[in-house]
């Protein structure tokens, strides 16, 4: 049979049913579905008994009013962020420091001089251990513990079912914005990986609605921004307070970050609906999952194994091939300078507009694969650039460090603020999706232009915020 | 002197017969689809079967493309699909057509259906729906642990014979039941149990005529369509999805191409 022959049998057949739906009567849908609910409901009063006449989950019915109700939702969910924080950044420097003396101090020399033994070039040892290990020794130091407290923690409250009643207390606000309501859960994703929060978006019927939902899911904090978060508040906001309070307020600064990021998330998708993706809010039910307790030892696992190890792997992944071209512009000198140099003396007065510095910009470039490597970047290049003598041993050198407090003198020695460290907090919140998640948004929109909107929109953005800070500063100091 | 009890001769105990095999998926002698409401324990009942680690977690939702893998069981090899879950089968969403279709067009062996026992007649909606769609079911009324904390009680045997497909009671979050679960799929799979699920009759006698009018029409075109009887419903619904693929022609291919396994 041929294609249209089959073609004009199938209009045959619909205009068929189409007559029969005319006798059948309009309400024909809602009897079929009210079937189904009668029988259902038939059977399950046949089989299911509810002993002692008490209300199912009457305990978790009094849970879900407290921390979904109207004036104690957001100021609960906020104290049950900063928690998380506050430990994660208590618990991860010392294991951090344990980190740094074996890969860094230990490690390294060990490696160094056996590429001595074996008389390499010095480009080749330069390039393989300079470049490719040190990076990658620097970011298992710098990530593998603050996720490793992280992840488990996020996934038990996950277990536990706090994340969909996160999602009820945001449901109004995203309406409001003209976004669909299960933006709270892509959003939630996305605080795990940007990649996987646009995957999400798959929930999301209406195309409009759905674009929306991809656009400002970069500006959920995900797991390789984290780190970066934790990192710069501990040496820049937690010094500014005796140190009893440094890791508390530097997690109060952190958890304003990620709230600053679910802000924009409501503005832009505001801002879309009412211009662009204009359209009304489609509706939507949103099930709380009854709270179960969490088989902590089964989550310490799949944590490990499923988010920790998986983000450290891609980390590593992208931080050799990183760390070989951090070598590379450092060392392959046009005239006097390095490239690297080059770029950060060039773009300094551009950068200072905006409370940053070439160094921020160069690693933003250079760490456009993966986030998790922009902190390693950062300090390479600022030792680099700065000049600083006794740290590192060398051009291009990913340089050692035990703790924080080394960490922070080097950032100072480099020129930094208090409002350097606030910028980049806020660059590192508002700048580019990675590179996966750019070819994610790709592969989900096939929009070349969407695409290119959710690339450059954040960068304007943080470029715009980190301004209006810089100006604010100067203005008042 | 220990004696063997009648539990451990039972072909249901040995646990040795579950080989699972991941992403193991060539020659496969069966195929499984695992359905059911989100957040109902799906992913964690796939993990347990295939010794994968599919993300899992208390989130309604969360699997949006299909998952698959692979077990061994009494010498047959399976293929499992894990389905978003969804709390219907007759709206338009992304995630109930890729079910919806699945279970139509991808003809599984059986189709698995978790429903939670702290929400049985919810989940009992989409139970009576996948009945319209397949006659080889089972179904899997997990969180069982949650329902006897919540002192819900189930008849197990009443609710098999309402619906006529095998029941089988599990906590799939501590591996209880799975064995049993394994041992229905394989009956129903191979034959061995027989089901007559429960068909909903009290459809009106106006429609009953409609439906078997196009259903004709539809069979003389696609004599081997599977399901026609449901195409010929959703087409009287004015679904938009068949219409186009009745309209195209494409109806015709979605088996082969579609879901070539």
């Amino acid at each position: 049979m041929n294609k249209d022959n089959l073609q004009s049998i199938g209009d045959e057949i619909i205009s068929e049913a189409n007559a029969a739906r005319w006798d059948l009567g309009s309400d024909f849908h809602d009897s079929i579905v009210e079937t189904i609910y009668e029988e259902a409901s038939h059977i399950a009063h046949k089989t299911v008994k509810q002993k002692d006449g008490k209300q199912v989950y009457s305990f978790d019915l009094k849970i879900d009013k407290l921390i979904t109700s109207r004036w104690l939702g957001f100021p609960l969910m906020v104290v049950i962020l900063a928690l998380v924080f506050w430990i994660t950044i208590a618990g991860a420097n010392y294991p951090s420091s344990l980190l740094a003396d074996l890969l860094i101090d230990t490690i390294h020399p060990i490696l160094k001089n056996f590429a001595n033994a074996l008389h390499l070039p010095w480009w080749l040892d330069g390039v393989l251990i300079d470049g490719a290990y040190l990076s990658m020794a620097w970011v298992i130091a710098v990530m593998l513990p603050p996720m490793a407290i992280f992840f488990p923690l996020f996934t038990l409250l996950e277990d536990l079912g706090y994340l969909p009643r996160v999602a009820f207390n945001m449901d109004n606000l995203f309406r409001k914005a003209g976004a669909h309501g299960k933006q709270a859960l892509t959003m939630s994703m996305g605080f795990g990986c940007n990649a996987a929060g646009v995957v999400a978006a798959r929930v999301i019927d209406s195309p409009r609605e759905r674009l929306i939902a991809i656009i400002t899911n970069n500006f959920s904090l995900c797991n390789g921004r984290w780190p970066t978060q934790i990192l710069i508040a501990s040496i820049f906001i937690g010094g500014l307070v005796p140190a009893s309070l440094a890791g508390l307020v530097s997690a109060a600064s952190v958890v304003f970050v990620a709230i600053l990021g679910i802000f924009f998330s409501l503005l832009v998708s505001w801002g879309l609906s009412r211009t662009v993706l204009r359209g009304e809010a489609s509706s939507f039910s949103l099930e709380l999952p009854p709270y179960r307790p969490p088989r902590i030892w089964r989550t310490l696992y799949t944590s490990l194994i499923d988010r920790t190890l998986i983000v450290l792997y891609r980390a590593i992944v992208f931080a050799i091939p990183a760390g070989i071209l951090i070598w590379l512009v450092a060392n392959i000198h046009i005239g006097e300078l390095s490239i690297a140099a080059y770029f950060i003396k060039w773009s300094g007065p551009f950068a200072f507009i905006f409370g940053l510095n070439g160094v921020i910009l160069l690693a933003y470039i250079i760490a456009i694969p993966a986030n998790e490597i922009v902190i390693p970047t950062i300090l390479m290049l600022t030792v680099l650039s700065a000049n600083i003598s006794g740290v590192g041993e060398g051009t291009g050198v990913m340089f050692e460090m035990d703790s924080i407090h080394d960490t922070a003198q080097i950032l100072q020695a480099g020129g930094w603020t208090l409002l350097t460290g606030i910028n980049l907090m806020l660059f590192s919140l508002l700048h580019n999706p990675c590179s996966t998640t750019i070819m994610t948004i790709y592969k989900e929109t096939k929009s070349l232009k969407w695409t290119l909107v959710s690339t450059f929109l954040p960068i304007a953005l943080g470029l715009i915020v980190t301004f209006f800070t810089t100006q604010l500063w100067y203005l008042f100091s | 002197m220990h004696t063997p009890n009648n539990c451990e001769n039972c072909p249901v105990h040995h646990k040795a017969n579950l080989i699972k095999l991941g992403l193991n998926l060539q020659n496969v002698d069966y195929v499984i689809a695992l359905a059911g409401n989100p957040n109902t324990g799906k992913s964690t009942v796939f993990n347990n079967l295939t010794g994968l680690h599919q993300h899992t977690g208390n989130w309604p939702g969360k699997t949006v493309v299909r998952a698959e893998g692979g077990f061994r069981f009494n010498e047959k090899k399976y293929k499992v699909i894990d389905l978003p879950g969804t709390y219907s089968l007759l709206s338009t969403s992304k995630d109930e057509e890729v079910a919806r279709d699945f279970i139509l067009f991808g003809k599984p062996d059986v189709t698995v259906v978790i429903a939670d026992a702290t929400r049985l007649q919810r989940n009992l909606n989409l139970v009576l729906q996948i009945l319209e769609l397949t006659n080889r079911a089972v179904l899997c009324v997990n969180l069982i642990d949650e329902a006897a904390r919540n002192h819900i009680e189930i008849d197990i045997r009443l609710l098999s014979k309402e619906l006529g497909i095998p029941v089988i009671p599990t906590s799939a979050r501590s591996k209880q039941g799975m064995d049993e679960l394994l041992q229905a799929i394989h009956e129903v799979a191979s034959g061995k149990y027989v089901c007559k699920p429960r068909k909903i009759k009290k459809h009106s006698k106006n429609l009953n005529n409609a439906i078997v009018k196009l259903s004709n029409k539809i069979l003389e075109v696609y004599p081997d369509l599977p399901n026609v009887k449901w195409v010929a419903m959703r087409l009287l619904e004015g679904d938009n999805s068949i219409i186009e693929a009745i309209r195209s022609g494409e109806i015709g291919n979605l088996r082969e191409e579609r879901f070539a396994i």
